[in-house]
């Protein structure tokens, strides 16, 4: 049983002139957390849709658990276990906490088209909801719906949803963008326990995030991947300062 | 209890109370009115299954109501001239049973959807409207223009179909078997609203990406919904038939569709009791503002305006508040 | 069928297509510029008529009764944009939809209300009647070809001003992005009216067109409007370009079909038989191709890969 999860191999992609992703190559070991740091622009978002499966490579290959992906679609990855948090919080406004949760246990267990038992008295998928709620934190809040709950429950709601579908990878995309001190430091633990249950491939802007949880950062800049390391050293290469902590500096 | 279960109930009893009074106080006009609201609430139940539960904006349900009201129509009028539908490979002969009509209504309807809804479904947003909405039409110049069945004047079907055991001709019997076909729908609709399918359809309808994220095809999703949609309010157009007697072109005119989204808003989108308040009101608007203008659409449209813009949750909105969570 | 009788049918359906244009070009400026879907286009149509109709009675005037269909669609149009329409620019496509369909039912009992429900009457002027010749020994109809000569420079001066005038280009950067030209200074509020307006007065004007071939009368709008969908549909919407070649291919394709279609299956079946299932065929020809496109190219010939 390998420890690598999830192999990007030399991922191109261009739109028109502009190359978005040049070559990449991105690993993503058991029990790691590997963040993806650079500039705006950089091409972070395009490399997470390649990967989840939204946009198709011009060239190379995802291999998700051994097994070559790159042609799936994000519904397929996502139930081979890619479980995705996004940017822009796609969680279903109108349901209450409790709903989504059932909601992603639901599309684990795969049975979506059942027409006449009521699912939200199915005990198994209230089990598995209930669980990942008190996983991250939220089990008090079951009833409110979810266009009521503050940004960053939201963030913690989105978590818990990719729980339920016993992810073997998580990528998470931005899941800090928005959220207030106590609200980050609260994610920040919470990732940081998750990492046990699933690898995560971390894109964020947060550096104090990034340096407190990354086992490795790999920086994209223009499409490329410049470096790849622990955290010091990232910290220390010359490329890396230049291209983009160089701004960080006075922070 | 809850307001909105109270007001259910409430609905359905005023529904059921209305015309036995008038049964009793002979006055079938009245039932016929009732018979008329049942009928179109069950039409709207069906597109609520698409736009309310699915978030479809399907403006061509005309086509299934049509659909069904061929149905019964063709079979009818075969029964009727003792002619059969077709004598090769197999001899078909016309019926006219309401349990089988019924039942070629919703399988039609049904198979319509299938083909429409495949073929629709594979755009979205504002094409989804459009194409909808054209579909409808080509049944409509199509039934105009084809002339075995009546073309542009309809086919008219001189006698009720038949229930086993019922006197049909009665129109409290026929009231009653309209109401109980209602209950039925309602009753399906309300537990696919509560089902696993009814829960990740919303989510679809709410966020696409989120379906996909855990794992749906939400196209899977929509076009069942879309099918069911099409099937139930098929056989409001064969109830509808039979109540006139009459079948013609106008059953897939946009009117038609329109009328048929106006159930829906009026009572409230997404409320499964929702079109059976529309179509009571629209029928009461019809008769009381009808009587008073023959330009009562203006008034229909003035009113429909002002919940579009003011009171976008229709009359359980404005009732019952906001929908409660299912929980 | 000759081939005169072909190239004249072919000619109908350039005429048809270059009306259709009008009316397609319009509701597609509207969604490409303001994401909004108006099904009360027909409606403006049907005033455009009225108008023309009616100042035709009055003043006997064919040309004044084409420039009052401009103002007075116009004017419906900008009435109606403030009124009702810019609440309806943030509101989900379901709400457009609606709203503007209780427009329709206003606008038409309305119209029925101050002019009853009979037929107006609007005569082609004195001085486009009768047929011209064409080469070939075609004699055709001058109205309709007066038509089609009006319908393309209208299509042409419409290219010319997205392309060229700065309005044009507002236009173009509206539909590509609101939020940005309103922070570079434009008055979208304006410029939104504008473009109502706009698609409003060709509506109108078209409805005058074809009112002098046709009846004037209440719904005459809506099916047009239905078939202006379709062809937005093949077209891709947000193209002015798609919605020409889509128009042009619908009026080719019915009125074609409607000619040919019989003709067609009178070469295998008895002649009433070939006419009943020729027609039938034929009245939804454009729908078949509607659906064909469908199949292929979801988002239209010309439409963007977008949702």
């Amino acid at each position: 049983m390998t420890d690598l999860v999830l192999d990007i191999r030399g991922v191109c992609k261009s739109f028109g002139a502009l190359q978005a992703s040049q070559d990449i190559d991105l690993t993503v070991n058991r029990g790691e957390i590997h963040a993806l740091i650079g500039p705006n622009g950089a091409g972070k978002s395009t490399l997470i849709q390649q990967i989840a499966g939204g946009l198709r490579p011009d060239a190379g290959r995802i291999i998700f658990d051994g097994r070559d992906v790159t042609g799936l679609s994000t519904a397929a990855r996502a139930r081979l276990g890619m479980g995705r948090t996004f940017q822009i919080s796609s969680l279903a406004m109108e349901y209450t906490v409790l709903q989504n949760a059932v909601l992603g246990a639901l599309g684990a267990r795969g049975d979506v088209f059942r027409f006449f038992r009521p699912v939200m008295r199915d005990a198994d998928l209230l089990a598995t909801a209930r669980a990942a709620l008190t996983t991250v934190g939220l089990d008090g809040f079951e009833a409110l719906r979810t266009s009521e709950l503050s940004h960053g429950q939201r963030r913690q709601l989105e978590v818990a949803v990719a729980l339920t579908l016993s992810p073997r990878v998580f990528l998470m995309d931005e899941p800090m963008a928005g959220l207030g001190a106590e609200g980050s430091r609260r994610l920040m633990e919470l990732l940081n326990g998750l990492r046990a249950q699933a690898p995560i491939l971390l894109i964020e802007h947060d550096m104090d995030a990034v340096f407190a949880l990354a086992d490795r950062i790999s920086v994209l800049v223009y499409g490329q991947i410049i470096a790849t390391g622990t955290v010091d050293e990232i910290r220390a290469n010359r490329d890396v300062r230049t291209a983009y902590l160089g701004e960080e500096e006075d922070a | 209890m809850r307001r909105e279960t109270l007001l259910n109930a409430a609905l359905m009893l005023l529904l059921l109370a209305v015309p036995l009074w008038a049964h009793v106080t002979d006055e079938p006009f009245t039932i016929t009115l009732a018979t008329r609201a049942v009928i179109f609430a069950i039409a709207g139940v069906g597109l609520n299954v698409a736009l309310g539960l699915g978030g479809l904006v399907s403006l061509g349900h005309a086509l299934f109501f049509g659909v069904g009201g061929y149905a019964m129509g063709i079979l009818a009028f075969h029964a009727q001239t003792y002619a059969p539908l077709i004598d090769w490979p197999v001899t078909i002969d016309g019926t006219k049973s309401m349990p089988i009509i019924w039942l070629v209504a919703i399988v039609t309807s049904a198979i319509a959807a299938l083909g429409i809804g495949a073929l629709s479904l594979r755009t979205t947003g504002v094409y989804f409207i459009m194409i909808t909405l054209a579909f409808a039409q080509m049944f409509y110049f199509f039934t105009i223009s084809w002339p075995a069945y009546g073309g542009e004047d309809g086919l008219s079907i001189y006698v009720r179909n038949g229930f086993p055991g019922l006197n049909t001709m009665d129109p409290i019997q026929f009231f009653a078997l309209c109401y109980g076909l209602l209950l039925l729908v309602l009753f399906i609709v309300w537990r696919i609203a509560r089902s696993p399918f009814g829960l990740m359809l919303g989510a679809a309808r709410q966020s696409q990406a989120r379906a996909q994220a855990l794992g749906q095809v939400p196209y899977r999703l929509y076009l069942t919904a879309f099918v069911v949609s099409g099937a139930i309010t098929g056989l409001a157009g064969a109830l509808f038939a039979d109540l006139n007697r009459f079948v013609s072109p106008t059953m897939f005119s946009w009117q038609t569709s329109g009328e048929i989204m106006v159930f829906v808003i009026l009572g409230g989108v997404g409320r499964v009791f929702g079109p059976v308040a529309g179509a009571a009101l629209f029928i009461v608007l019809e008769h009381s503002l009808g009587g008073l203008s023959e330009f009562w659409h203006i008034y229909l449209g003035a009113i429909l305006l002002g919940v579009v813009l003011f009171a976008r949750g229709g009359l359980y909105g404005l009732l019952a508040g906001r929908e409660r969570a299912h929980d | 069928m000759s081939t005169i009788l072909l190239i004249e049918q072919t000619l109908n359906g350039l005429q048809f297509g270059v009306m259709l244009f009008l009316m397609a070009a319009g509701l597609t400026l509207i969604f490409g510029v303001m994401g909004l879907i108006n099904l009360a286009h027909g409606s403006l149509y049907m005033v455009g008529a009225f108008a023309a109709a009616g100042v035709a009675a009055v003043t006997g005037s064919f040309l004044l009764a084409l420039a009052a269909s401009l103002i007075a669609a116009a004017l419906a149009g900008v009435i109606v944009e403030m009124l009702v329409i810019r609440r309806l620019y943030d509101r989900d496509h379901l709400d457009q939809v609606l709203a503007t369909f209780a427009l329709i039912l206003i606008f038409s009992e309305g119209t029925r209300w101050v002019f009853g429900s009979f037929p107006l009457f609007l005569d082609t002027p004195d001085w486009l009647s009768g047929t011209v010749m064409l080469p070939f020994g075609i004699e055709y109809s001058r109205y309709r070809l007066a038509i089609i000569l009006v319908g393309l420079a209208v299509a042409a001066g419409l290219f010319w001003m997205i392309a060229r005038t700065r309005i044009g280009i507002r236009i173009r950067a509206g539909e590509n992005d609101r939020e940005m030209i309103g922070a570079l200074g434009v008055n979208i509020s304006r410029l939104y009216t504008l473009v109502f307006a706009l698609g409003a007065a060709l509506a109108g004007f078209a409805g005058a067109l074809i009112g002098a071939i046709q009846t004037v009368q209440v719904g005459m709008g809506e099916p047009v409007l239905i078939l202006a969908f379709v062809v937005i549909v093949i077209g891709g919407i947000g193209s002015i370009k798609g919605a020409f070649i889509g128009a042009i291919l619908v009026g080719l394709t019915d009125t074609l079909g409607r000619s040919l279609l019989p003709v067609l299956f009178g070469l295998v079946m008895e002649p009433s038989a070939a006419t009943t299932v020729g027609a039938s065929l034929a009245s939804m020809a454009i729908y078949i191709l509607m659906a064909g496109v469908l199949l292929f190219r979801p988002q239209g010939l010309f439409g963007a890969r977008t949702t």
